[in-house]
């Protein structure tokens, strides 16, 4: 063993050195994500989505049933569609399950690993290492959905040309301007996603068990659709988390419906704010007398 | 004057019915290397849970040199240490996760991993993912993430608890040469010739309440203060013995007499049974150990001990 002469210790009142915060947390958790098996599923089933998606109108289009459907057939006009109905339908439980592989995991894999002392007893108050990790969680949803979404133009394009698309309005829209409609449809959608990042971590501080926090957190997802269905419900609808990820088709109208979209920043506030809410003081006020 | 290192006033903690830690008072002086001797379950770690700041008191307070560890992580300035098992991120490396603490713990911390890394021996696995570490071996990476914050004060709980001999003998050196180091630490241990070593002054914890402090060789001084006798008429001899002042608690024990008292009052003693025309065959200290000792403490109703020095002694409740 080497000598003990530490370099001097700069430290508390005599420190030398920079103070920790936020931004180290942030740092230090993507590269911890960097190295978790889950990130890449999630990751891996944003890219496979679209692929199949793409790979299915290709197969369709091969056999000569492409005018057969008029779905099928709106999809192979311009592949910018294809991201647009990955997010139809990756709403159900696609990436719910996506954002909570991370969201539902960022706590409570601390507690399985028994980290959390070892963090705890840093150079860090708790609210900073709360805001670095839900900023992580929230970066991946954002990640997750943005590469979902430009693996679908691309591939999409690919198959089906950069074509015009034609809005819910039956207006059609150029090509360049179709791009952007996708990518402010994919901006829209990360409200309701960030509805469920917070879900995702109110399970994650409560549960401390990550598992239980992503399965439970896809279920509430789940449940809330369910809710939707439901005879009598009708009138509920517009203030389900769920419907909020339909906000985005406002965009797709002429003109610009903006009522689903103002809808779904508040709705999605009223569902995020006190989950985040339960995460933040959970966390700030629990005993780590375990792990 | 500075304030001392750590100081716990009245510290309660409360489960439900359980109460696992009872109205501890302890103080550790600047370079003091301090044992906190318990057997499982006495509440030594959920004290130093406590002391980290990681669960909060029912009752009581602890003082880090004078801070509160629940006000503020600030407090943990100069201090470091772990609880249980030292815990690591085990699909990184060793040096990812020495900088990963070196970054949450800033002030200049990252510059030290090298040395904290050579200091236990692992640099030359300072590459291999953690998760393939042997017990051992993360228990040094524990003191090497305690060394990143260069601390004063250092809190290790049953730090070589599951090594293997070496490994206890390499853990106990490197804690010595931490504590010759000017170094104040502070080991939660039920391992007696691990404190014997190390420690100048011990607490001894029993169902959460401490039932000795003091130095270990006041500890050895109230082991030995009991004495054996045998004579050539026991039964004048014990008659001799309950009327002399100054011994106390005289009983029989596989024919011998057994009795406490001070040195002067055993000189006393022999000269009262030469008197009497009682000849001693055996008059010898009763060989008591630490371990007797401690399990004298902590088990069934504890034992009163007297010493020179002002202990803090009880008999448990």
């Amino acid at each position: 063993m080497t000598a003990l002469a530490a370099p001097a210790r700069p430290a508390g009142t005599d420190a030398t050195g920079r103070a920790p915060g936020v931004w180290a947390v942030y740092r230090w958790e993507l590269v911890k994500l960097r190295y978790q098996k889950r990130t890449y599923l999630g990751l891996a089933a944003s890219v496979l989505a679209p692929l199949l998606l793409v790979l299915a109108i290709s197969l369709r289009s091969g056999a000569g049933h492409g005018d057969a459907f008029a779905f099928a057939n709106y999809l192979t006009r311009s592949g910018l569609v294809v991201p647009l109905v990955i997010l139809l339908f990756g709403a159900i439980w696609m990436f719910p399950l996506i954002v909570a592989l991370v969201a539902g995991d960022i706590f409570a894999s601390e507690d399985h690993n028994g980290t959390l002392k070892t963090v705890l007893t840093r150079s860090l108050e708790r609210q900073q290492i709360f805001a670095g990790k839900m900023l992580v969680a929230a970066t991946y949803a954002v990640f997750a959905i943005m590469l979902s979404g430009t693996v679908g133009v691309i591939a999409g394009s690919l198959q089906s040309g950069f074509n015009s698309l034609q809005s819910l309005s039956g207006t059609i829209v150029s090509a360049p301007r179709g791009l952007e409609l996708v990518y402010a449809s994919l901006v829209v959608y990360l409200i309701p996603t960030a509805a469920i990042v917070a879900i995702g971590l109110m399970l994650s501080t409560l549960t401390r068990n990550s598992a239980a926090a992503v399965v439970g957190t896809l279920m509430i997802s789940l449940l809330i659709q369910l809710i939707g269905i439901l005879p009598g419900m009708s009138g509920a609808q517009p203030y389900l988390l769920s419907t909020q990820f339909n906000a985005w088709q406002g965009l797709l109208r002429t003109p610009t419906d903006w009522v689903p979209i103002i809808r779904a920043l508040w709705v999605c506030a009223l569902y995020g704010i006190p989950a985040l809410l339960v995460a933040f003081l959970v966390f700030m006020r629990r005993d780590v007398a375990g792990g | 004057m500075s304030a001392p290192p750590i100081e716990v006033r009245g510290l309660v903690k409360r489960y439900g019915e359980l109460t696992a830690v009872d109205g501890v008072e302890l103080t550790v002086q600047a370079g003091d290397v301090y044992g906190y001797l318990g057997p499982n379950g006495a509440g030594k770690t959920t004290s130093l849970r406590m002391m980290l700041g990681l669960i909060s008191p029912t009752e009581g307070s602890v003082r880090l040199f004078g801070r509160d560890p629940h006000s503020t992580v600030r407090a943990l300035d100069g201090v470091a240490g772990f609880v249980e098992a030292p815990a690591f991120y085990p699909y990184l490396s060793a040096r990812r996760n020495l900088e990963l603490m070196a970054a949450y713990d800033g002030y200049g911390a990252a510059g030290r991993v090298d040395f904290a890394l050579d200091t236990v021996e692992l640099g030359s696995r300072a590459r291999d993912r953690v998760g393939g570490f042997s017990h051992g071996m993360r228990q040094r990476l524990g003191i090497a993430a305690a060394l990143l914050r260069a601390p004063k004060l250092l809190l290790l709980d049953e730090p070589a608890t599951g090594l293997d001999p070496a490994g206890m003998r390499d853990m106990r050196r490197l804690i010595r040469r931490l504590a010759d180091d000017g170094m104040t630490v502070l080991l939660s241990s039920h391992l007696l010739a691990e404190v014997e070593e190390l420690c100048n002054r011990v607490a001894v914890l029993r169902r959460g309440r401490i039932v000795y402090e003091g130095t270990i060789a006041a500890l050895a001084r109230g082991a030995a203060a009991s004495y054996r006798l045998a004579t050539t008429d026991d039964t004048r001899a014990r008659e001799i013995c309950l009327a002399q002042p100054g011994i106390d608690a005289v009983s029989t024990e596989h024919g011998h007499i057994v009795f406490t008292g001070e040195e002067r009052a055993v000189a006393e003693l022999s000269r009262a049974l030469v008197e009497a025309d009682v000849l001693i065959h055996e008059l010898a200290p009763q060989t008591v150990t630490l371990e007797d000792l401690f399990f004298s403490l902590t088990e069934g109703d504890g034992v009163v001990l007297d010493g020179p020095e002002p202990l803090v002694v009880e008999s448990a409740s």
